[in-house]
């Protein structure tokens, strides 16, 4: 797994906290703690995914992430490339 | 709307070429009780179920598996991407590759193409939400066979995450059941 692909996973744990936070506050709205870690992962996740962008070009599209110049959204390795 | 990310939910490993494995695999993606089925499924009941839960839970357990489809999709590219047509016909395969090498395709491991016959909506939220608690306890069965089926480890341990997932889905859908009825009672009362 080279460091690209290392930041990636990094990305997928932070994310994968916070899809199953999302899941669990759909039907526990009132959850104040839930709700608190969410905004915990949320914030650790931009700041992640600032510096993976910093480095490596946009994670989203339409407008969701900037890209340097020339047009980075282009890059691969597109996720089913991606050999973990 | 719906925004992407260039990054799969899940790491990916696949051990070596293996076509028989990626056929197995494709029931997942345009079979039955596959993630296209349960997108598709989600995201199309929630027009008409009552309750913000409801409609939060569909959409975003909607939006889940089409991030499913591409963990199914990435193992079976990388399963048969390096695969020549002699490698098909020696699999028994040599059908498949007839119809589109190795392109992928939403049909499932029989070679049977996606149908909107796999999924339903009834407008009535109590048939809606048992019919999706009934989908995830398909999708984890069909797990379950596949982990059997399977001897790659990297291969085993996705779908072991997939099928997690699918358990996880059911006890939510099974939540979002019991806010839909007491919404219900909650109207025959006022």
């Amino acid at each position: 797994m080279n460091d690209q692909l290392a930041f990636l996973n990094r990305l997928q744990q932070v994310e994968f906290a916070l899809v199953e936070l999302q899941l669990f506050l759909d039907t526990h709205k009132d959850d104040q703690r839930a709700l608190m870690e969410f905004n915990q992962y949320s914030k650790q996740l931009e700041m992640l995914k600032k510096q993976y962008e910093l480095q490596y070009g946009p994670l989203l599209n339409f407008g969701f992430s900037p890209s340097q110049y020339p047009w980075r959204w282009l890059e691969g390795p597109w996720p089913w490339e991606q050999v973990f | 709307m719906w925004i992407y990310e260039k990054k799969l939910q899940y790491p990916v490993r696949v051990g070596c070429t293996n076509l028989k494995l990626a056929q197995y695999l494709f029931t997942q993606y345009g079979g039955p009780d596959g993630e296209l089925s349960a997108a598709l499924r989600y995201l199309n009941q929630r027009y008409t179920i009552p309750t913000n839960e409801a409609k939060a839970l569909l959409t975003d357990i909607g939006t889940e598996e089409l991030a499913h489809v591409e963990v199914i999709t990435t193992m079976i590219y990388q399963l048969t991407k390096d695969a020549t047509a002699e490698d098909f016909k020696r699999a028994g395969m040599g059908d498949f590759y007839a119809i589109r090498d190795g392109a992928l395709f939403y049909s499932d491991s029989n070679g049977v193409p996606w149908t909107a016959a796999y999924i339903q909506a009834t407008s009535d939220p109590i048939t809606d939400l048992h019919e999706d608690m009934a989908a995830e306890q398909k999708a984890r069965t069909v797990y379950e066979n596949l982990i059997k089926l399977s001897d790659d480890t990297g291969v085993i341990d996705t779908l072991k995450f997939l099928r997690e997932r699918e358990v996880v889905h059911y006890q939510r859908f099974g939540e979002a059941l019991r806010i839909v009825q007491e919404y219900q009672q909650q109207k025959k009362i006022f």
